[in-house]
């Protein structure tokens, strides 16, 4: 029997939380971290008689988002029940948009390592996030905080075009990176604001019907994305290959475990009897709100990234990796703004020393302490040689830890480089003279000594003496 | 002191004939007296007896520039949630609900000075047509103590009627202010969808629930209607036009109004002495000047399986809150979250609560939605251009409230659609959103009050309360006492 | 249409009504009968007639992203079946 080759079939739906003051159907603050309940008002906690009023800016920022992606933003969409019974869920229907959301069609373009792969957005609709549940610390009870309850949320629905858990997780960072960009959320996966589920299946190449999917919740990293996508790729396969079938289900991610396990709590009765919710009318924007939001639109990361290209001479590989977050790309171009340093230095820096160091704090580039006018000025000092770019290195770290300036660092430690070539003749004339048989074995006609020679000059001035002239003082000695 | 009008009740609060402390009273002990009208859940006499002192005093201090409603009594319908006051609506499952909130319309009327008397009982959950599905109990018709007085603000009409409340809040889904009005010879108002708040009114069916009045005239219901109404950002489907001064507009002559008369809402259904009731106060428009005119609404009938799909659809999901997590009632004892839900929800609902939340489910649920639900949405928007087509022809719709008068309490208990037909014509004005009325308008055979239901286009409360008020002056049915109640 | 009792046990599950058998009779019976009326609707022709879901035509009122509402925990919990440490409690549930 031939083994037969599998396809991946990938659909991601992406919960993001969006950055409004207050909820979405009243006026309850969102932020994220306070003591339980404290922010579940009579509308988050569904007392009777209460109704949902809808914030104008949740809409805005919905808006925002399918003008990023040039979808069909739908002008007139609709609010609707989805009934079912959660603990989490306090009126026993979420708000959802379900017939005619407020974001229709759309794109979203990834690199692949087969080059560019067009992702179909099918839509991105409104809804409510649900509360909390505590399973521990309450014995034979579950805890609930309904806090989150009504905040919103803008759901985006791919179609099922990725092939690969790599590309779902390109295609996840891509959207990360967009709504960082556009400033509708603060995408923080730890905190929630940023979810995922995938619909995953597996069918025969060639074919052309999708095998049963099974919908993974709960993915929270994007490492474990890919993880949980690969292990229910084989899951799946081996399922079919020992002859049994794969069942359309809810299955949870365990990162713990690293393996999906399937929800049969949910599982049962699911008949959501949407229906439009009666407390709200259509939601119809006019022509200048969306104009409004047009106009409010900042760059976004692609044309970011072909401007740096363009504009500064990076390689792609560069600019892509300065765009991926909005600061970052900030960052940058504050210190080329603010230096004579070529923008290929600058891109160097901030990708090498000032990303490393953010790693080692475990920091992200908006608490990074180094502001980038320093940054700037310590790239200034290598421009015009007052340190080596190996020196710079070392008054980076001092930059880092201290309050002191890159010129009273320099000064104060003496890290100025040797450029007076008087000076370097001196020393080269010395070294010549205390090594006479390496100066020997250089004239026999091995030129490899003379790496040796400039190694000695080195270390004779800590490093300090400018490369270019040493080589030059050599050679006329030598040759 | 109960017979007079609120007008007059203003008056004499301002001369000192009577305190509001001494007229709250009054009601107090008519109440006390007539408990086994069961017409209140809640009687709230210590309230009701601060706010009067604190109207009392309002008034010696600084009468002229007070709501003329101020020191006036009023009962509230147990639906409306009022701050620190069982707020039942009418079902075991909010037994011990003690609202943390006030409804927009109870601060409202709070604000105008009205001293609340209590919350009146009611079918549970707004759902019945003879305020026998009350947990508390059904309320009795002071016009025969036999019958019911219609719901499902029967507590309400039953209140005013006996006059235990000058006034009384009520709320008309498909018909349960205008039929209780008609059932126990009051006035009744439910104005246009939208006109008053819905914040804070426990909701059975969203798109179809209004909040009116019920109440001994049409003067009386306009100056509560008045403090009641206007726009309320807490609810998205409130509404930002301008209300009028419904009193002013009381007095203008009806002549030359055209009144349509559907032939569907004078056929055969309608009892004999009712029809005969609804001819003659229509000859009396007539004679005061009032022009009618045949008009047609083709789909009307279909009002009552159009809105026994719609309103159970939207209670179904209204009423999902109600899980025994966060207030309400809740199971003893339960093996787990479901069985938690499923039991405290079984004891907490009475019958036709679930029977309607199960219709609602059903036609919702996969597979049915389109056929019900759909179907009905359809047919909804038939039934409201029926109306807008009618009113090209005529400024007011005319004709019974009811097909028939007060039934025996129990009468229709086992037949649900029996009870249903009780709104056959009241429940496609929900449907269309339109403002409806119903006034006293003579008594059948049995000596049991019949009303006259008028209609109005949408946001025209003015015409409608315009035309009753000007029947009212020329007859003397709303000025009628129920025996043993003067 | 008929409606059987497991129709009933069907949507009562759906609802979180509990019932027995004796109940389910009853409800189907009734709904079987409710739903007859319901069919009624079958006698117009509604085809090509937009739907209907509010009795007004008017947009969605949209407010400010302001925070108007404060804390009121302590009242609202006052009323809860069960409530600890600021927790609405509710069984264990088991994921």
């Amino acid at each position: 029997m031939a083994t037969t080759t599998w396809e991946v079939v990938i659909g991601l739906e992406v919960h993001v939380q969006l950055q409004t003051k207050s909820k979405i159907f009243a006026g309850a603050s969102t932020a994220y971290g306070a003591e339980p309940n404290t922010q579940a008002c009579d509308v988050s906690i569904a007392l009777p008689g209460v109704l949902p009023v809808m914030n104008k800016e949740a809409a805005r920022l919905a808006v925002k988002f399918g003008l990023s992606i040039g979808a069909l933003v739908n002008q007139r969409s609709i609010f609707a029940r989805k009934n079912y019974f959660y603990p989490d869920l306090p009126k026993g229907y979420q708000i959802s948009q379900f017939e005619l959301p407020i974001v229709g069609k759309g794109e979203l373009e990834i690199e692949t390592d087969k080059g560019t792969k067009v992702i179909g957005i099918t839509r991105a609709h409104l809804e409510e996030d649900a509360g909390k549940s505590v399973h521990e610390g309450f014995n034979h009870s579950t805890g609930i905080d309904l806090n989150r309850a009504g905040t919103p949320l803008l759901e985006i629905v791919s179609e099922p075009d990725m092939r690969s858990a790599s590309e779902a997780v390109t295609y996840l960072r891509k959207l990360h990176t967009l709504v960082r960009y556009l400033d509708i959320s603060d995408g923080n996966m730890q905190e929630g604001s940023f979810r995922c589920d995938a619909n995953v299946s597996v069918r025969p190449k060639g074919q052309e019907e999708f095998g049963t999917r099974a919908e993974i919740k709960n993915i929270n990293s994007f490492r474990f994305v890919e993880k949980a996508i690969n292990y229910e790729v084989d899951r799946q396969i081996d399922l079919i290959e020992d002859g049994s079938e794969v069942v359309q289900e809810t299955r949870l991610y365990d990162s713990e475990k690293d393996e999906t396990r399937s929800m049969r709590s949910k599982e049962e009765a699911h008949d959501y009897r949407y229906f439009p919710d009666p407390d709200l009318p259509a939601m119809v924007l006019e022509d200048s709100f969306i104009e409004s939001v047009r106009r409010s639109l900042p760059e976004l990361p692609e044309k970011r990234k072909d401007r740096f290209i363009q504009e500064f001479s990076l390689s792609p590989t560069d600019a892509d990796k300065l765009i991926t977050e909005k600061e970052t790309a900030n960052y940058f171009e504050a210190v080329c703004e603010k230096t004579m340093a070529e923008p290929k230095i600058a891109a160097n820096w901030v990708l090498g020393e000032l990303t490393a160091a953010l790693n080692q704090e475990n920091l992200s580039i908006i608490d990074c302490p180094m502001e980038s006018s320093k940054l700037a000025s310590l790239l200034d000092r290598i421009a015009d040689n007052t340190i080596s770019g190996k020196i710079a290195k070392e008054a980076f770290s001092l930059l880092w830890s201290g309050t002191d300036s890159v010129d009273k660092i320099i000064e104060d430690k003496g890290l100025k480089q040797i450029t007076d070539t008087g000076e370097i003749e001196k020393i080269v004339d010395t070294i010549l003279q205390t090594n006479s048989a390496q100066v020997d074995q250089y004239k026999g006609g091995n030129p490899k000594v003379f790496g040796f020679f400039v190694g000695q000059v080195m270390k004779q001035t800590g490093g300090k003496a400018n490369p270019k002239q040493v080589n030059e003082i050599l050679r006329n000695k030598l040759d | 002191m109960q017979e007079k009008t609120l007008s007059e009740h203003a008056k004499s609060l301002r001369s000192g004939e009577y305190s509001s402390l001494e007229l709250t009273q009054h009601y107090l002990d008519r109440i006390e007296a007539h408990q086994s009208l069961n017409a209140f859940i809640s009687v709230t006499a210590e309230n009701a007896l601060a706010q009067a002192k604190r109207a009392d005093e309002a008034l010696q201090n600084n009468a002229e520039n007070l709501n003329r409603l101020t020191g006036i009594p009023l009962a509230q319908k147990d639906i409306f949630c009022t701050q620190g006051v069982l707020t039942s609506c009418g079902s075991k499952m909010l037994e011990n609900f003690i609202s943390p909130y006030d409804a927009t319309i109870v601060e409202r009327l709070n604000q105008s000075g009205m001293v609340m008397l209590g919350k009146t009982n009611m079918d549970e959950f707004a759902m019945g047509s003879s305020n026998e599905t009350s947990y508390y109990g059904p309320v009795r018709n002071p016009w025969n103590t036999e019958t019911v007085p219609g719901g499902s603000s029967g507590g309400s009409a039953s209140a005013v009627a006996a006059r235990l409340a000058p006034v009384a809040t009520a709320s008309d889904t498909g018909g349960s202010i205008r039929q209780p009005a008609a059932f126990c010879g009051l006035t009744g108002i439910k104005p246009s969808y939208g006109r008053v708040s819905r914040y804070g009114m426990i909701a059975f069916a969203s798109s179809l629930d209004q909040a009116g009045v019920l109440s001994r005239s049409i003067e009386d219901g306009a100056m509560v209607l008045q403090a009641m109404s206007g726009f309320d950002d807490r609810d998205s489907t409130s509404l930002q036009a301008q209300v009028p001064d419904y009193t002013s507009e009381l007095s203008q002559s009806i002549k030359g109004k055209t009144i349509g008369l559907p032939k569907e809402f004078f056929g055969d259904g309608v009892a004999a002495d009712t029809a005969d009731k609804i001819q003659q106060a229509i000859r009396q428009l007539e004679s005061m000047g009032a022009k009618t005119i045949e008009v047609e609404l083709p789909n009307s009938a279909l009002g009552i399986p159009c809105y026994y799909v719609l309103a159970p659809a939207e209670a179904s999901s209204n009423l999902s809150r109600f899980d025994g997590v966060r207030f309400g009632h809740r199971a003893k004892e339960y093996v787990d979250l479901n069985d938690m839900y499923e039991q405290s929800r079984a004891e907490g609902f009475g019958d036709e609560v679930q029977r309607r939340i199960m219709i609602g489910a059903y036609v919702l649920s996969s597979g049915y939605y389109d056929a019900y639900y759909i179907k009905a949405q359809r047919l909804r928007r038939m039934i409201a251009e029926d109306f807008s087509k009618a009113f090209e022809k005529c400024d007011l719709i005319a004709g019974p409230t009811t097909p028939s008068t007060a039934f025996v309490l129990g009468e229709n208990n086992d037949d649900p659609i029996a009870m249903y037909l009780n709104d056959i014509f009241t429940n496609s004005v929900n449907l269309a959103g339109l403002p409806g009325l119903s006034v006293p308008a003579g008594f059948d055979q049995k000596g049991l009050p019949v009303g006259l239901h008028l209609i109005g286009k949408y946001l025209d409360e003015s015409t409608i309360l315009n035309v009753a008020h000007q029947y009212q002056m020329e007859t003397d049915w709303h000025l009628q006492i129920p025996g043993g109640f003067a | 249409m008929s409606i059987t009792p497991d129709d009933i046990n069907h949507i009562a599950r759906l609802a979180r009504l509990k019932t027995d058998d004796e109940k389910s009779e009853f409800y189907a019976t009734q709904l079987t009968r409710i739903m007859d009326l319901v069919e009624q609707m079958n006698q117009v022709d509604t085809d090509g007639i937009e739907p209907m879901s509010h009795p007004q035509d008017a947009a969605l009122r949209l407010r400010e992203d302001v925070v108007t509402r404060v804390n009121q925990r302590e009242e609202y919990q006052a009323i809860a079946p069960d409530a600890e440490r600021g927790f609405y409690l509710v069984p264990k549930v088991i994921e």
